[in-house]
């Protein structure tokens, strides 16, 4: 057990500075280290047992619990709930006291917990120093600056739309309808970021949007799901100009070189992870996480069979299912995707053009079949995937390269179908999915290979690219 | 009941500032109001309920006993036995923390007493600053770094 405590005298009123703390969700306002957060199930942030989910600009995600709070006494008592970080039984106390000798207020912030053997100093220092005591100075200079959380930006926000430059689709259709053109980024309004952008992650989903199999857009206008960037202006709490963040978010639009967005659908970025890397990880590693995770809980020993196992997610999937002890088998057009399917995790790629798939996934898998399949490829897969399915099996259609799914019966292997949606998970569970992402890369689990770089204006060539299969790993457009 | 609340910050840090006032005899070395002090029966300045009986430079004399001393907690009480000020169940306490920004010391004291309602806000003030907030400039200065 360690107990850190650090103390500080702010120049402040006790009472405005206990407006500010004894709100549970304000961190995120004045607080350098912390970025988006919020109360769960929309509970007042004085709510006694109210937890409050958010994530540090280093990426780590925690969730607290509020577990005192004395209007009387100045005093907030909170735990740590779960933490990417390696902090057991974290318990801390806000205590502030009144220094009537110049009207000041006295701040004592302690805690005590367990950290790992050895790591006692390094976690002193994390906790004492880069939450603490840089909470104390920037508690001070937000209550200097009269509480405006934005007036930082404020002082360079302008009203005038910023020039941007971005590639629409002037209609749907082939990759020829892809256009560059004068984009202009709106100023932001409240709760609003304006990024310049730096890497745009192009994804399978783009061409469907294109092409007009989803109807997304309203032609002409701007496509593309993800990118990482650096916050030009900033009104919404938890974001400052120069912070870097990536999205991964509806409605389409990020091929873009400056984009206004809500402050919701961005994740502060990691000092440790690229731009390039959250450009190419942002939707495909969350696709993956929640694929893995989340809507089918893959275990030791599944067999798990995935579909375009060289393409930008199928390689993601190998190489997280692999690493949680599954048997992978992929698919695969050529054999020098298999090799690299096989580098990646997948133990037993399969080279077939025309979808024939089922019978060796059975003899792979001692005859069982897969008990989770990851189907890209929609219609002319789909009887190859039921023969595939191991009884009791679930079938997971996230997209649909070769034309929809019709309806068909599960009955033979008592199989579970889902066809869910990526965003539909990141609406509530964003900054959980985006920080065991970034952990993972940490960890060496996702190694993600940008093999092909075009410049925004070429994003034509790259989708051309995509269709014709002469791609593999990850692509990104470079503004 | 009454109670009147004082702190102050004082520049020097804590173990300093408590090895100064810790000495429940020592008042002449450290506030500007008391003239001389001793301990009765020759107890130890530490003892937990002995008596100091001082005399203040305007003449009146205060007996207090020890009650607390923390050399833990940098926190001592005592309590009035008798005294000019006209006050019963009067208890003190004087308290340092430290404070990590600066190492420097967040110093409080505090009293509850009885007294007739017409004067409690004279008593307030007089103990208040009087005593208190004085006792603590005296600090300041004598610490000076």
């Amino acid at each position: 057990m360690i107990r850190v405590r650090r103390s500080v005298v702010i120049d402040a009123p006790i009472e405005r500075v206990w407006a500010v703390l004894r709100d549970f969700n304000s961190h995120s306002a004045w607080h350098p280290a912390v970025g988006p957060s919020e109360i769960e199930n929309g509970e007042p942030s004085d709510q006694i047992g109210c937890v409050r989910s958010f994530t540090l600009k280093d990426g780590n995600h925690i969730r607290e619990q509020l577990l005192a709070l004395s209007d009387r006494d100045h005093i907030s008592t909170y735990c740590i709930l779960d933490a990417t970080l390696p902090m057991r039984n974290y318990v801390a106390t806000v205590r502030l006291k009144r220094v009537t000798d110049g009207d000041r207020t006295f701040w004592h912030w302690e805690s005590t917990f367990d950290v790992p053997r050895g790591r006692e100093r390094e976690f002193d220092q994390l906790v004492g120093g880069g939450v603490y005591e840089a909470g104390f100075a920037a508690l001070a200079e937000y209550l200097r600056r009269d509480g405006r959380a934005d007036s930082r930006s404020t002082a360079s926000r302008s009203t005038a739309p910023v020039e941007s430059r971005g590639v629409v689709a002037r209609s749907f259709g082939g990759p020829d309808v892809l256009q560059a053109r004068r984009l202009d980024s709106p100023a932001p309004g409240s709760g609003e970021v304006r990024l310049r952008q730096t890497a745009i992650g192009v994804n399978y989903i783009d061409v469907y949007i294109r092409s007009g199999l989803y109807r997304m857009i309203e032609p002409p206008a701007a496509i593309g799901m993800e990118a990482a960037g650096v916050v030009l202006e900033s009104r919404a709490p938890g974001f400052n100009a120069g912070d870097r963040v990536a999205y991964a978010c509806t409605p389409p639009g990020a091929y873009v070189t400056v984009r206004t967005l809500p402050a919701s659908q961005l994740v502060p970025l990691p000092d440790d992870v690229s731009d390039e890397a959250a450009a190419a990880l942002m939707l495909k590693g969350m696709t993956a996480e929640y694929l893995l995770h989340r809507l089918h809980r893959v275990k030791p020993g599944d067999t798990v069979l995935v579909h375009a196992a060289a393409g930008g997610v199928g390689l993601l999937l190998c190489q997280w299912a692999r690493a949680l002890g599954a048997r992978v088998i992929g698919t695969v057009s050529t054999e020098a995707k298999a090799a690299l399917a096989r580098a990646n995790g997948c133990e037993h790629p399969i080279v077939t053009r025309g979808n024939t798939f089922a019978e060796q996934t059975r003899r792979l898998s001692a005859g069982r079949g897969a008990d989770v399949i990851y189907d890209g490829l929609g219609r002319d897969a789909a009887q190859e995937n039921l023969g595939a399915l191991a009884m009791r099996g679930h079938w997971v259609s996230y997209g649909q390269a070769t034309g929809p799914l019709e309806p068909l019966s599960l009955g033979a292997k008592s199989g579970t179908f889902s066809q869910p949606v990526l965003f539909h998970y990141t609406a509530d569970h964003l900054h959980q999915m985006a920080g065991r992402v970034f952990a993972a890369l940490r960890d060496g689990i996702l190694r993600p290979d940008v093999r092909h770089r075009y410049p925004l204006a070429a994003a034509a060539d790259a989708h051309r690219d995509l269709e014709a299969r002469r791609t593999s790993g990850q692509i990104v457009l470079l503004p | 009941m009454i109670k009147v609340y004082t702190s102050s910050v004082i520049d020097a840090p804590a173990d300093r500032v408590w090895a100064r006032v810790r000495d429940f005899n020592g008042l002449p070395q450290w506030t500007p109001f008391v003239a001389e002090s001793r301990i009765e029966e020759n107890w130890p300045a530490d003892r937990i309920g002995c008596v100091r009986n001082f005399r203040l430079r305007d003449g009146g004399t205060i007996r207090e006993r020890l009650l607390t001393l923390s050399d833990f907690d940098y926190e001592c009480s005592y309590s009035i036995l008798e005294s000019p000020m006209g006050v019963e169940n009067y208890v003190a306490t004087l308290k340092l923390t430290p404070v990590t920004d600066g190492n420097r010391t967040f110093a409080e004291w505090w009293a509850e007493f009885d007294c007739p309602a017409e004067r409690e806000r004279a008593l307030a003030e007089q103990i208040g600053q009087g005593v208190f907030q004085a006792a603590f400039d005296s600090l300041k200065k004598a610490l000076a770094r």
